[in-house]
């Protein structure tokens, strides 16, 4: 966790690939995330125990939140938002285990996340409205305003990619000044706030891209 | 050397500045923002739940102003171009 770049370091290379240390962190939180789930859906009851129960408590919430936003056709979009609440929420926490880094606090990543909620936005509008339908939001009001369409999917996709970036490796980097600085446990209150800042940042950045793809879906505009 | 140590200082008093600055507009931003919708949550308590969501949403779209002029100053510090004219 205590690293005081803003690049990540190459672990190992193999062949013109290099693997760095956020690459491997990643799969660590896929195997938990996959491990979870997996264990979560392999025996389903009517009478649920209690791992089951928070399962379907997280799911329920998911639900509730995307209907809420998003009134019409709710059920395309509770797999794609659950899927990067919770992988944005694990990777934001992992890096408070000793030895993991964030993997969040990684400009690539938080890109390749902020990429895939741009294109979510398009594939739903393109699905609800059909491809003319969609592209026709572009020119509205007039077409002179289509230079700042443009401009504003460009730059709200790089927003959501520094905001959660810039979030964590601040967190981050608190924590290594103060480790220097003070020294031993001086850094927990901050860490307490840097789980509280990760969570909100994974929802936030959800509930962003819904949001987007609530204007990209509204006849409206 | 001498223009090394030039562009260094530089360095670390703007990216001071960047961050001093640019904390304040978001900081008074996201307070106003915070008093507006207790006020609005004290009017109308049965709407706290979308009051509080698009508090977050617009509290996340200010405080990333903030998080652009950090990100500045990281830049200036730890990925500075401008040293790269003077080392060859």
């Amino acid at each position: 966790m205590k690293r005081f770049a803003i690049s990540p370091e190459v672990v190992f290379t193999a062949g013109p690939l290099h693997f760095t240390d956020t690459v491997i962190t990643t799969w660590i939180v896929m195997i938990v995330v996959s491990v979870i789930s997996i264990l979560a859906t392999r025996k389903f009851s009517i009478r649920p125990s209690a791992f089951q129960e928070v399962v379907e408590a997280a799911f329920e919430a998911v639900e509730k939140t995307v209907k809420e936003v998003l009134p019409v056709e709710p059920w395309a979009a509770v797999p794609v938002l659950g899927t990067i609440w919770i992988l944005i929420g694990f990777s934001n926490l992992i890096g408070l285990l000793p030895g993991l880094n964030t993997p969040t606090a990684d400009l690539n990543t938080t890109f390749a996340f902020a990429v895939i909620s741009y294109s979510m936005t398009h594939v739903f509008g393109v699905k609800t409205r059909g491809v003319k339908g969609y592209l026709s939001h572009y020119k509205e009001p007039t077409w002179l305003l289509l230079p700042i369409h443009l401009m504003a999917e460009v730059t709200r996709t790089i927003a959501l990619a520094v905001r959660l970036f810039g979030n964590m490796l601040s967190g981050e980097m608190i924590a290594a000044i103060l480790i220097g600085v003070v020294g031993f446990l001086a850094p927990i209150p901050f860490d307490l706030l840097h789980i509280v800042i990760g969570l909100i940042q994974a929802y936030i950045f959800g509930i962003l891209t819904l949001v987007f793809i609530a204007i990209g879906i509204s006849p409206e505009g | 050397m001498e223009s090394l140590m030039v562009i260094i200082s530089v360095s670390i008093i703007a990216a001071a500045l960047a961050m001093a600055i640019g904390g304040y507009g978001p900081a008074r931003a996201l307070g106003e923002s915070l008093t507006k919708a207790l006020d609005a949550i004290a009017r109308q308590p049965e709407a706290a739940a979308q009051i509080t969501r698009t508090l977050i949403i617009g509290m996340a779209l200010i405080e990333s102003i903030a998080i652009y002029a950090f990100v500045i100053a990281l830049i200036i510090l730890f990925a500075n171009p401008l040293i790269g004219y003077v080392i060859k």
